[in-house]
């Protein structure tokens, strides 16, 4: 009980009342770097649903006159005097030695920054249109580049929000086709063990003995150029929980092991419970937490997939946009030295799978009973 | 022990007729083949390729007979003369391109795994030694960030930053002006100043998760009684941690010596791309791009081949240091 | 090395604990785990350290080693005296936990057996090996006469073929036999003083009466004292000469070992003493227990520890004051306030 001397709500009685889920959820309240991914991540993935909403224009919008813009600084001082947000208008220029385009901000110009203002239309998933934009400024020929633009003068801020949606639902949706085959095998394996359990246990072992990285070229190099986006996306989502299933299947199998000869069990046994009372009513409930947290940890694991396959031209291929995707554009030292902030998305996708890695830990340490 | 070997190598051999068939299969995977990649591509340049004329090429080519026919066909060459067939892109046998590159992609691996391990060993034992430290905090940061940093993010930015900062020409292991020279010590020199870059790269990417797993173990195993045993026996501190916990926490490095030896030959596939290393991994990804059967084939296979191998040393290194194992 | 404040230990001293305190400096505040324990030790005399879970009888002897975890803190006015050769006098609580002294005594001197006898032996390497490394360390000497002198102790234990069990690891022997090993491990430079932390409580009780007369008859042959700890009474009625019963970190009452189980004057005592099924004792319907349980080291009651559970608890004095040190016939002494006026257990 000393655990918690420091959580205000847990005066002893309050303790002994608590139910497991939330002694889980105070456990896991004194993780402040969780906590804190935790919220990272429900925004990112609000981001990502929201995306055509925050982006303030279409990620495959091109502006020729607009390549390589550096990203742009908004500013509340001009003039002596505090301002609404806003930004200087660029003037594209050539250096006068290295004929390289240069933006300058005209300091004259400011173009102040609005808050919902209609922009280029859009469909919302597919479902209402739109033109309504979280911000943006209004100006016939300048644009708003909070992370600069590509070598076609797209947007990258919102070519990363954009492709933030098919990468956080790719982790997603591989981690649940993991899942499945994971609780699956893993469940037959742990709960009737024998052959069938060893030679599930074999092939596990020989998947995971593969180094992950030319099986998954292997496998997504199978994938024709000439599909539907879309269905090369579930197709890769597939192959990347086609290996990463086996780690799932472990956890879940060594649990079962273990419950199985757990005395609790035992004595559900002896007072008569039936298998499928058992399974469900005392087993199941003592898996999930580390199910959930062995989940939590198994997703950065499809987004690093999903970005390095898609980085070296073997996943998803433009116009959809994704992390990896992105990258491509990063992928020669000529483009980087150009236009440093290519490489964005690169943070964005250390700062998610950390992210991922502390939530994935910390509920790891918060579902463990015996834990500190 | 012999005993354990011999059943160990047994097991292998089954296990290594399927992993040939696998990878066999798993080239014919993709529709299409070779042949219709390239005569998309003399479409391409204007040249009139008939469907007739396309057939004629897969028929000489072999690639009509039934699968199995292929498979034998392809593995006895491999076994009996060690013919790995021919790239149809490279137009040049498969066994030179691959031997080619392995040299100096087995020097570099070999490099960054003992560099990985001479970090992450000590590190390791300190950071569970000393645990809550500054410097453990300070390394447990740089763990979270080599597992958070792909690898090819951190071999982009390392070369951006040794480009646009130091000045230096990275990529590639050597300048230009040495390419197809004979080595000399001047080339020597050049090579050791392009390969910190990657070398520095795939260490950290292994150092990081590895300092994690060995602070982990050893605070495991710090915990045991047989430390304080040790310790009631006047050993000195320094006698105690390394002669024996460090002995027990040091298994699952044994364990990933059988990875390491796959990915010895693979090298870092991406990390290799992005650096533009003469290594086997931009071949093996430029093969399956290009859907050239043989060549990805005959990696595929070398890579499983060696991955069973090093399964079975690891198993043997394993049983040889942890006597737990030997006897179960 | 003695301290000029200390009276000098006499020559049959062996060592000398006073006034010794340990506390542990945890998240929630400090816990004290041993508060200003006295006892002592004389040569070849064997000692019992009887007391419940969490009583402070390890800990103590770890200060004896200097083995405490990192986060114990010593109280000041505490010293442990040892003298191992009965011409000088070693100050152990100023020494360093890795300080060149500890290391000569730890093996060299004091030898040590421990509770678990499955994880308190290396699991990689062979018993021999580790007994070996003690040796060459402590004798300086080579590795075939470590071996010699290996082979030679595993016989001592009593071990069936040495020669072939000095290769053995751990895990292919049998709880008894890795406590023989054990003992092995802690005699191999013919220390002065072994300790015995619960060497016995993992074992069956078949197993458990093997050790015990292995240990008396080692104690015989090579005349070294013992420190022997331990929860079980009828243990240390089989095996020690003095007995020290602790509670809550505090020595409750000391005295030898026939005044502390015909005599006991401690209240404490007296109940342990009561809870043991004894043959030949008159039937009783229920065996005793003693009330409640021991209280959570953070809230250590006020005034006398024990008396949240005592039946001669009078809350006025024994709530508040803590009980002095009564001293009787026959070096036996009780900390209790009505110590000598109860009357006595077993009547």
């Amino acid at each position: 009980m000393t655990d918690f001397a420091d959580s205000p709500e847990t005066d002893g009685a309050e303790l002994y009342r608590a139910s497991a889920r939330q002694l889980i959820w105070w456990r896991f309240r004194k993780h402040r770097l969780a906590v804190v991914s935790l919220v990272f991540l429900v925004f990112a993935y609000l981001v990502a649903i929201f995306a055509e909403f925050i982006a303030p224009y279409q990620p495959g919008s091109i502006e020729k006159l607009q390549t390589f813009v550096q990203p742009q600084v908004v500013r509340v001082w001009h003039d002596g005097g505090f301002h609404a947000p806003f930004v200087y208008e660029l003037k594209r220029t050539r250096d006068p030695e290295t004929a390289r385009v240069r933006y300058v901000e005209d300091r004259e110009k400011p173009l102040p920054v609005r808050f919902f203002v209609r922009g280029e239309r859009y469909e919302f998933w597919g479902l209402w249109e739109s033109d309504l934009h979280l911000f943006g400024i209004e100006h016939r020929k300048q644009k708003l580049n909070l992370l600069g633009t590509d070598s076609l003068g797209r947007d990258l801020f919102s070519r990363l929000v954009y492709g933030a949606r098919v990468t956080l639902s790719a982790g997603l949706v591989g981690v649940i086709f993991a899942f499945v085959l994971g609780l699956f095998f893993g469940s037959i394996s742990g709960y009737y063990g024998g052959w069938l359990d060893a030679s599930i246990q074999r092939l596990m072992e020989f998947i995971r003995s593969i180094p992950t990285i030319p099986l998954w070229m292997g496998l997504a190099a199978a994938l024709p150029i000439e599909w539907d986006p879309l269905f090369v996306y579930v197709l890769i989502t597939l192959i990347l929980a086609l290996i990463g299933w086996t780690h799932l299947a472990r956890v879940v199998r060594g649990r079962f092991l273990s419950l199985r000869e757990e005395d609790y069990v035992m004595a559900a046994r002896l007072a008569g419970a039936s298998e499928y009372r058992i399974v469900t009513k005392h087993m199941l409930p003592a898996m999930t937490s580390y199910i959930i947290a062995a989940m939590t940890l198994a997703v950065p694991e499809m987004i690093l997939g999903e970005t390095a396959l898609s980085f070296l031209g073997l996943g998803l291929r433009p116009p959809v946009v994704s992390w990896g995707v992105l990258l491509q554009d990063a992928q020669n030292l000529r483009s980087i030295s150009l236009a440093p902030w290519l490489l964005t998305p690169g943070v964005a996708v250390v700062c998610v799978v950390l992210a991922f890695n502390f939530l994935g830990d910390g509920l790891r340490d918060a579902a463990d009973p015996y834990g500190q | 022990m012999l005993h354990f070997v011999v059943r160990r190598v047994l097991w292998a051999i089954p296990v290594l007729v399927v992993v040939s068939f696998i990878s066999f299969v798993i080239i014919q995977l993709p529709p299409g083949d070779y042949v219709t990649a390239m005569v998309a591509e003399m479409r391409n340049n204007g040249e009139f390729v008939t469907a007739v004329q396309e057939e004629e090429i897969r028929t000489a080519l072999g690639l009509n007979d039934p699968l199995l026919v292929q498979y034998v066909r392809w593995i006895s060459a491999i076994l009996l003369h060690g013919d790995f067939g021919q790239s149809f892109h490279w137009n040049a046998p498969v066994a030179d391109l691959i031997w080619g590159r392995l040299g100096i992609t087995l020097i570099l691996s070999t490099l960054s795994l003992v560099f990985t391990w001479l970090i992450a060993i000590p590190v390791g034992v300190y950071s569970a030694q000393r645990q809550y430290s500054f410097l453990d905090y300070l390394f447990t940061v740089f763990g979270f960030l080599g597992k958070g940093i792909p690898d090819f993010l951190l071999a982009l930015v390392l070369m951006w930053v040794g480009f646009a900062w130091l000045n230096m020409d990275v990529g590639g292991l050597m300048s230009p002006q040495y390419e197809g020279q004979p080595l000399s010590v001047a080339k020597a020199l050049n090579v050791l100043g392009h390969i910190w870059i990657p070398v520095v790269v795939l260490a950290t990417g292994g150092a990081a998760g590895l300092i994690r797993v060995m602070r982990a173990n050893m605070l495991d195993e710090l915990g045991k009684p047989y430390v304080e045993t040790a310790y009631a026996q006047g050993l000195s501190e320094r006698q105690v941690v390394w002669g024996y916990p460090v002995r027990v926490a040091l298994n699952p490095f044994i364990s990933t010596v059988g990875w390491a030896l796959p990915a010895l030959f693979s090298g870092d596939v991406i990390t290799a791309v992005v650096l533009n290393l003469p290594t086997t991994g931009p071949l093996l990804l430029q093969s399956l791009k290009m859907q050239d059967m043989y060549l990805a084939g005959g990696f595929i296979l070398i890579l499983s081949v060696f991955t069973v191998i090093g399964t079975l040393l690891s198993d043997i290194l394993l049983a040889w240091s942890d006597p737990r194992i030997r006897y179960a | 090395m003695s301290n000029p404040t200390l009276p000098p230990m006499p020559s049959e001293r062996l060592l000398d604990l006073r006034d010794v305190q340990v506390g542990f400096a945890t998240r929630d505040g400090r816990v004290a785990a041993v508060n200003s324990v006295t006892y002592h030790v004389d040569r070849g005399e064997v000692l019992g350290i009887v007391g419940e879970s969490g009583s402070g009888k390890s800990v103590t002897v770890r200060a004896i080693m200097r083995l405490l975890a990192k986060n114990a803190v010593e109280g000041a006015g505490g010293s442990i005296r040892f003298n191992p050769d009965g011409d000088r006098e070693l100050l152990l609580s100023a020494e360093h936990k890795n300080s060149r002294l500890m290391r000569e005594i730890r093996g060299g001197r004091i030898g040590m057996i421990f509770q678990e006898p499955m994880t308190a032996l290396s699991p990689v390497h062979t018993v021999g090996t580790q007994i070996m490394r003690t040796v060459m360390l402590h004798r300086k000497c080579g590795r075939t006469e470590a071996r010699a002198r290996a082979v030679e102790l595993l016989g001592k234990v009593q071990l069936p073929n040495p020669e072939e069990m000095v290769d053995r690891y751990p895990h292919q022997m049998s709880g008894g036999m890795r406590q023989r090993a054990m003992i092995a491990l802690a005699l191999c430079c013919d220390p002065v003083l072994l300790i015995a932390d619960e060497p016995t409580t993992a074992l069956d009780v078949t197993t458990e009466a093997q050790i015990l007369d292995l240990l008396k008859s080692l104690q015989d042959e090579l005349g070294m004292a013992i420190i022997f700890i331990t929860h079980n009474f009828g243990v240390v009625a089989d095996i020690a000469d003095r007995v020290a019963v602790m509670y809550l970190g505090r020595i409750v009452e000391t005295g030898s070992v026939d005044d502390i189980f015909y005599a006991p004057k401690h209240p404490y005592t007296q109940a342990l003493l009561q809870s043991i099924p004894r043959l030949g004792q008159a039937r009783v319907r229920r065996l005793k227990t003693i009330r409640g349980s021991v209280p959570d080291p953070y809230n250590v009651p006020k005034g006398c520890p024990f008396h949240t559970r005592c039946d001669f608890a009078d809350a006025a004095l024994c709530g508040t004051e803590l009980p002095p040190r009564k001293a009787f016939a026959g070096d036996q002494s009780a900390l209790c306030h009505f110590a000598g006026e109860l009357r006595e257990a077993g009547q």
